[in-house]
């Protein structure tokens, strides 16, 4: 059988370092194709050069035997070529109708397009209504708006980027019985993630990219996710690994936490009750956007609470500001590393200050010591392995998961009580994350409780001692996380709201 | 095809550049200008910055450069403040009016009682003047959430019609023939904001700016005030969660730039102007906002700024009269300088590419 897309030699150069070096596969028609590789590896690239973004240095690529080079995405599409971006474009205040005729060339009538829609979304099982506001759906059902747009142009090849990260199991069934029936239909999907588990069920070829460079193919269903990571890596991972302790006394109190939430499209926290201890990791699990960023507001003080609602070593905290709480031992990370955790356009000593001012001593009379800063700062480089010239680089000049192992450092270095981290190795790739959760796990040992927000499952069931899930802004019960199964995890998520694998 | 590629890192370099190659540009541009309105360029520009500083009169305009430089400091440094952490103070000109209301308000009130004590109560009541009139913006914006650039901006109006009631009003002076304008605090010496040393054009108001500078730099550099201002102003978000207070923070810099514009006032109604009447305010609000962004928000660098556009001023003063230049010319021109300034500063953070586009 002839390929459906070819691709040979293609190499793509940018000022400083070689994002695609002699890269060459093949797709066939229905064939589910999974792209593996580190952050940096050059995988968007390699898509980008497919979806007609950017143009290769070197190299060809060939669809259905002929010459393929779009000049611009909309060339791709018309070719056959479908992708579905990683961060959604999406208007919240629109309809879902609205926002897929914004996406295409030549959209149809309104009505018209609501039929198609709707034919789409009940033969590939996508349940979704045309007439709902984006701002009302779910990650996942806006997954869907993107998936249902690809498939009104009727894809030969669909690129997929990280299409499960913000999905409960249950969602990640009902997108891969989509996927399946595509393919038996002929549509190859290239697919890029992550989560090698997901690449085993789903994948009948994985090409793995590192450095730019293609290190090796293989059939994921004959290979371990281990052997997979490690050829992404180049080298044998270090699984993070803790002594075991026993839970303390208890050091955060959360009781009845109920919370507008600041923002027009955020979900409000509906009484949050917790009882952490220390010594402990609590994992919390859950789709992006069910409360997660307002918990941490809740407990980082960015958000104030009632008296009587928080509790932290025995002092009521509810009221009291992030300075406050950081003095008391009380920390956090949030999710968004630049422009929230900290300042892209200032120095790393200045990033530094912004949350060790209290803990480091680097302020006396309201005066800062930058010399003590600057030195904190060196701390944290040395001692997390920042990739950085020095402390003087602005923190947007720092690669993500470099800046990462910064926030996560700067915290972990200001020696915690009770740290809580929000997606602490989001982005961020396989060996770094494995020092970031290194690092949370010792922390644990030495006495501290930790919070672990996170969508990475994997990554919640390897660190944590107790596993719940937000859903709707509301906490389920903590369970212990050795013996949870994936089934009950799904229940705590809250299911695929309400909706079922279609039949078909 | 040219492009804008964003830096890695901002480039120091040119963030101190980019204010030599806006005045550099504004030389040839508004060279341009004054040689399509029929005056010969160089002499045009000879005119504005070589006259005032070295020209026959030098002796009777230097003394007017700190005379016209310290309120514009004054204000810009006030100014640099909100606009460093986003808080947009437009309306420091409706600040000035109100600092020099209360302040010769106050001054009148006692005339004509002979105390130490007055002008210092003056400077007091100029401060608290601007400092209300900028805590209505800074109150209805962290009560109700209101845009400060509406209101501080609309305020100005409000304040100028003060002015016009009291210099027709309340504080007419009682021996002025009718004429509208107050009492020249000039011949009342216990109000009379005098020269400090005798033709230097050195006064108090000069002084304020100057411990203003030092206070601006210090605040900026070294205390965690000024570090809350410039991380609020470069992620606002970031700030927050290391624990700033935005509201605490716009009442601060709303209320020390309203102070400052407020003094600023003062000295000029007790000092060079004289008097309150109508036509008091010259825009001295209005032009501080380019000099704070000529200056780069920096406290040196609005000095610098305060001075070049005091520079301008005089020497367009002379340019109209001696050459004829309009006197919208003259504004032109000192648009020009923000706006190649505003241009060139865009190369901090970017620089220019040419090439095929690429998404990459």
């Amino acid at each position: 059988m002839t390929p459906l897309l070819s691709l040979s030699g293609l190499t793509k150069a940018y000022p400083g370092v070689v994002a695609n070096d002699d890269v060459s596969l093949s797709i066939a028609p229905g064939e589910v194709h999974a792209l593996l590789g580190e952050n940096g590896a050059g995988k968007s690239t390699l898509v980008k050069i497919i979806y007609g973004l950017v143009k290769p240095d070197q190299g060809a690529m060939q669809m259905n035997g002929t010459d393929f080079s779009p000049p611009e995405p909309r060339a791709a599409r018309a070719a056959g070529v479908g992708m579905v971006f990683q961060h959604f474009s999406l208007f919240d205040a629109l309809s879902v109708a609205e926002n897929i005729a914004l996406g295409m060339e030549n959209a149809p009538a309104m009505g018209a397009l609501s039929e198609q829609i709707r034919r789409v979304s009940d033969t590939y099982g996508l349940p979704l209504s045309p007439d709902r506001v984006v701002g009302d759906l779910s990650a996942g059902e806006r997954q869907r708006v993107e998936i249902i747009r690809c498939l009104l142009q009727e894809p030969k090849l669909l690129i997929m980027d990280e299409p499960t990260s913000v999905l409960t199991p249950q969602e990640v069934e009902i997108l891969f019985e989509t996927l399946r029936k595509l393919s038996a239909e002929g549509t190859a999907i290239l697919y890029i993630s992550h989560k090698l588990e997901e690449i085993r069920t789903l994948c009948d070829a994985a090409t793995i990219l590192r450095l730019g460079k293609v290190v090796g193919t293989c059939v994921p269903r004959e290979t371990t996710a281990r052997d997979m990571a490690e050829m992404m890596v180049g080298k044998v991972l270090a699984t993070p690994s803790r002594e075991g302790t026993a839970p303390g006394e208890p050091v955060l109190k959360i009781e009845q936490l109920s919370h507008a939430s600041p923002s027009a499209f955020g979900m409000p926290l509906r009484e949050i009750t917790l009882t952490l201890r220390r010594g402990e990791v609590l994992g919390i699990g859950g789709v992006a956007g069910n409360g997660q960023d307002e918990l941490l507001a809740a407990l980082s003080g960015e958000m104030r609470s009632p008296a009587g609602m928080i509790s932290f070593k025995g002092s009521d905290i509810g009221p009291k500001g992030p300075e406050a709480r950081r003095q008391l031992g009380l920390l956090a990370a949030p999710e968004e590393r630049l422009g929230h955790a900290a300042a892209p356009n200032m120095t790393l000593t200045e990033n530094a200050m912004l949350t060790g001012a209290a803990r480091e001593q680097l302020v006396r009379n309201g005066f800062l010591n930058w010399p003590a800063a600057r030195s904190f700062a060196e701390k944290i480089i040395e001692t997390f392995d920042v990739r950085t010239p020095g402390p003087g680089n602005a923190a947007r000049s720092l690669s993500g998961g470099n800046l990462q192992k910064f926030v996560i450092g700067r915290e972990v270095l200001q020696r915690p009580e009770v740290l809580v981290v929000n997606q602490p190795t989001w982005g961020v790739d396989a060996s770094a994350a494995a020092a970031i959760r290194q690092a949370l796990l010792d922390l644990a040992t030495g006495g501290a409780a930790v919070i672990v927000i996170s969508q990475d499952l994997d990554e919640l069931m390897e660190i944590s001692d107790r596993f719940a899930a937000l859903n709707e802004g509301r906490l389920s019960e903590p369970l212990p996380a050795q013996g949870l199964s994936v089934e009950q995890i799904g229940l705590m998520m809250g299911g695929a709201h309400g909706m079922e694998v279609a039949h078909v | 095809m040219i492009r804008l590629e964003k830096r890695p890192q901002p480039s120091r370099a040119f963030s101190w550049a980019a204010p030599l190659l806006a005045v550099l540009a504004t030389f040839f541009f508004g060279g341009l200008l004054f040689a399509a309105l029929g005056k010969d360029p160089v002499q045009s520009i000879l005119t504005i910055f070589w006259q005032p500083l070295f020209g026959e009169f030098s002796f009777f305009y230097r003394p007017q450069l700190l005379i016209k430089g310290a309120p514009l400091v004054l204000i810009a440094i006030g100014l640099s403040l909100g606009f460093r952490a986003g808080i947009w103070n437009i309306g420091a000109e409706g600040q000035y009016i109100m600092g020099a209301l209360f302040g010769a308000g106050f001054g009148l009130a006692f005339y004509p009682a002979d105390s130490a004590l007055i002008f210092p109560g003056m400077v007091l009541a100029g401060a608290f003047g601007g400092w209300i009139w900028a805590m209505i913006p800074a109150i209805l914006k962290v009560r109700f959430g209101t845009n400060e650039i509406l209101v501080s901006l609309m305020l100005v109006y409000v304040a100028e019609q003060f002015l016009a009631s009291m210099s027709l009003g309340l504080m007419k002076n009682p021996e002025g023939f009718g004429f509208p304008g107050s009492r020249n605090l000039q011949q009342y010496p216990s109000a009379h904001n005098a020269e400090l040393i005798a033709g230097s054009g050195m006064h108090w108001g000069v002084v304020a700016a100057m411990i203003a500078v030092i206070f601006a730099y210090v605040l900026l550099t070294r205390h965690r005030l000024g570090f809350a201002v410039r991380v609020t102003g470069e992620a606002p978000r970031a700030a927050k969660f290391s624990g700033v207070n935005p509201g605490r923070l716009v009442l601060f810099c709303l209320g020390t730039s309203g102070m400052l514009a407020g003094l600023a006032g003062l000295f000029e109604v007790s000092g060079p102007a004289g008097q309150v009447t109508i036509d008091f305010n010259t825009g001295y609000g209005f032009t501080a906002i380019i000099v704070a962004f000529l200056g780069r928000l920096h406290p040196i660098g609005i000095v610098l700024a305060g001075l070049l556009m005091a520079l301008t001023y005089i020497g367009g003063d002379i340019a109209q009269s001696q050459l004829g230049l309009p006197a919208a010319a003259i504004q032109v021109f000192q648009g020009m300088l923000l706006f190649f300034l505003l241009a060139f500063d865009l190369f901090t953070n970017y620089r220019l590419r040419t090439g095929r586009t690429e998404a990459a």
